[in-house]
């Protein structure tokens, strides 16, 4: 139980390899510290991203996820480390000289301009006619869908526009790297779900990069190829979405992303590709994909989602199961999530899909019900931090 | 006997459902009509009177007419009114393009410092009020005076400069437009101030940042995002300083040239000295006429373009 949180990289886990095709490393964040007074805001962070990601840093408020992305952009100096973009160091570089535009989470729009200039305004710097400068932002108001609003001040404007102006005008430039500060906070669920869809669908016809911070893990798992977990400055890993949520790297991640049942477990012996604990809660013992680094004798974590447990009313053939009364019942329609009491105690989840058409009184299991949760050896997650 | 609870309930439903409204929003307007219009009123009639050796000095009628035209008749042909209103305006101007140099940096700062530091910089713009206006304006013509240590110090950098043939045992500042420019720049400055940083305080700096982020240089980002922004700040400080500046009489009375009088030393002159109160009136009234009508021009000319700007943008739709 030494072993402490270690940002990403847990090698020692059986993580499918997921190819990132013409990986080339783009953006390098290297051991980058950041203390404000005496406050570290970002501690001794590390990361990659290749070009052409849609890389997001996850976390909760004051994580110091948007700390990383104004150092990106050039508005703060690490106090330590250094930045590198596209194979030049950064870090020194002020910010109007950084091959980087941002999308503000106010949006930061510049009230005293029209639609049209606002988007034009970092195109002044460029070598280009009036002419061009002209195409460009009919281009950027093209591809936002907003060719009619070219003349209304910010304030003329709905949010949901005002969001399209921020990004149209943030890639004007044609930017080798966007960041975005939580870039759908700001609009309605409607609008935020379509937003996304359109963000990634630019994203892939510019083939920018780009970072997300956000705190929403649904718009960080849609939206990103790679996901950063961040709490209290540091780094708890890096991965696909995929990753993430099925291969946690600790308890703190696991429990973050998603919803989880936590059970405290102590290793019988390694079977093969199995691990065969004991879980007291569970009333004995049970099975889970192995992990490389436990021996036996070894107190660890089991760690199941939800909706990888099955309930039933009938004895199960699987092996990992266990008896227990349905507590709570939530019906979503779609779903139904079951709190189930468990012999020792322990109040466990579980996501039932309503995959059949059932009336109140058809559904699995109904309240004090007698029930078995089952799940695969393979869905159990082991975790030793 | 039942009448008078009737009106009294009628009254008291009266200002419970919108008398207070009414009242709190009259009561400006009363304040505005007592004490600038009826005496503005007062002063217009006035200026078509006739000067009389009387108490007061003034008559409507008699062998003259009820309408008496020729004090603005006067003023329009008098030099004397007319340069007494360039100068002024002059001075005026100037003072205000100065305060709002001098001003402008001055505002930035307090309103980009810290938090604990703006209150204490604010309070030390305010300081000076709290000496006698007309102490501090005499300690300017102490320190302008030919004797003065501040005279000698500047003399002799002065010579030190310029070739020995030019020369001065000092340095001319008393009695001069300089000086009277002067002493206003430093009497009006916290005016201009104020009002800007009331302004500039509230900017949003992201957008500094948003600027900034799109390639501007910081010198950049000011002449594009901060400048633009803060011009109703400008013209509220510009406005403050420029109408009382020059319709300012102790500055120029006081440090002022006496060849080159202002309006301000006209009005009272012809008030105290010529007893000329329809004179004085006509003086006034042309001065009020010559700041409040561009004023009202660029304010409807403003609102106008906003509007303007406002139905386009309805259109383009």
């Amino acid at each position: 139980m030494s072993a402490k949180a270690e940002p990403s990289q847990g090698s020692a886990r059986a993580t499918p390899e997921v190819a990132r095709a013409g990986s080339s490393e783009f953006v390098r964040v290297e051991g980058v510290t950041k203390k404000f007074g005496s406050f570290t805001a970002v501690d001794d962070v590390s990361f990659s991203i290749d070009r052409g990601e849609i890389f997001s840093l996850l976390g909760g408020s004051g994580c110091g996820k948007t700390t990383i992305l104004r150092m990106l952009a050039g508005f703060e100096t690490p106090t330590r480390g250094r930045v590198w973009i596209d194979g030049q160091d950064m870090t020194d570089v002020p910010a109007y000289e950084r091959p980087v535009n941002m999308m503000f989470q106010s949006y930061a729009l510049f009230p005293h301009m029209s639609v049209e200039k606002n988007i034009g305004y970092g195109l002044k710097h460029e070598k280009m006619s009036k002419a061009q400068r002209g195409d460009r932002v009919r281009e950027m108001l093209d591809l936002v869908q907003l060719t009619g609003l070219s003349e209304r001040k910010p304030h003329q404007i709905s949010g949901g526009q005002r969001q399209r102006v921020a990004l149209a005008r943030a890639l004007a430039r044609s930017p080798k790297l966007l960041l975005l500060d939580e870039p759908l906070a700001a609009l309605d669920k409607k609008l935020r779900e379509q937003t996304q869809f359109e963000l990634m669908n630019i994203q892939d016809r510019t083939g920018v990069t780009f970072i997300v911070v956000t705190h929403d893990q649904e718009e960080a798992m849609t939206l990103s190829s790679r996901l950063a977990v961040m709490d209290k400055g540091r780094i708890m890993q890096v991965g696909t979405s995929t990753e993430i949520y099925e291969y946690p790297g600790n308890r703190q991640v696991a429990g973050f992303i998603g919803s989880i049942n936590f059970f405290d477990a102590r290793v019988i012996r390694r079977n093969g590709d199995l691990l065969r604990l004991d879980v007291p809660d569970l009333g004995g013992e049970v099975d889970a994909a192995a992990i490389d680094g436990v021996s036996s004798g070894d107190e660890v974590t089991l760690a199941v989602r939800p909706e990888k447990l099955v309930i039933n009313r009938a004895r199960p053939d699987e092996t990992n199961r266990t008896l227990g009364t349905v507590e709570g019942l939530a019906y979503f329609g779609k779903d139904s999530l079951y709190r189930v009491r468990l012999p020792g105690g322990n109040l466990v989840s579980a996501m039932s899909v309503n995959s059949r058409r059932a009336g109140e009184n058809e559904r699995v299991a109904d309240w004090e019900d007698q029930v078995w949760l089952s799940f695969a050896a393979s869905s159990a997650i082991v975790l030793t931090s | 006997m039942s009448a008078a609870p009737t009106t009294l309930r009628r009254l008291r439903r009266w200002f419970n459902r919108k008398g207070w409204g009414q009242i709190t929003i009259a009561t400006p307007y009363i304040w505005l009509l007592a004490l600038f219009l009826v005496p503005f009123v007062i002063v217009f009639a006035m200026s078509f009177a006739t000067r009389t050796p009387t108490a007061p000095p003034f008559s409507f009628g008699g062998e003259n007419p009820i309408l008496n035209w020729e004090n603005y008749r006067r003023l329009f042909t008098d030099t004397l009114y007319i340069r007494a209103y360039l100068t002024s305006i002059a001075n005026a101007a100037m003072a205000t393009v100065m305060c709002l140099l001098i001003g402008y940096p001055m505002a930035l700062g307090i309103a980009r410092s810290s938090r604990s530091w703006r209150n204490i910089l604010l309070m030390l713009v305010i300081l000076p009020f709290w000496t006698s206006f007309l102490l501090r304006v005499y300690a300017w013509m102490g320190l302008m005076g030919t004797n003065s240590w501040f005279n000698k110090l500047l003399t002799s950098f002065y010579n030190g400069i310029v070739p020995d043939d030019w020369a001065l045992s000092y340095i001319p500042m008393m009695n001069t437009n300089f000086a009277v420019v002067l002493v206003t720049v430093y009497s009006y400055l916290p005016f201009m101030i104020l009002p800007l940083y009331a302004n500039l305080e509230k900017l949003d700096l992201q957008l500094d940042e948003a600027a900034m982020d799109l390639g501007s240089r910081p010198l950049r980002v000011f002449w594009d995002i901060t400048l633009p922004q803060s011009i109703p700040g400008i013209i509220a400080g510009g406005m403050l300083v420029f109408i009382p500046a020059s319709g300012e009489l102790i500055i120029p009375s006081l440090v002022g040239s006496s060849s080159q009088p202002m309006i301000g030393r006209v009005i009272s002159d012809e008030f105290a000295s010529a007893r000329d109160w329809p004179m004085a009136s006509a003086v006034s009234v042309a001065l009020l006429v010559l700041l409040v009508v561009p004023l009202m021009l660029y304010t409807h000319y403003e609102s106008k373009a906003q509007r303007q700007a406002q139905k386009r943008a309805e259109e383009g739709q």
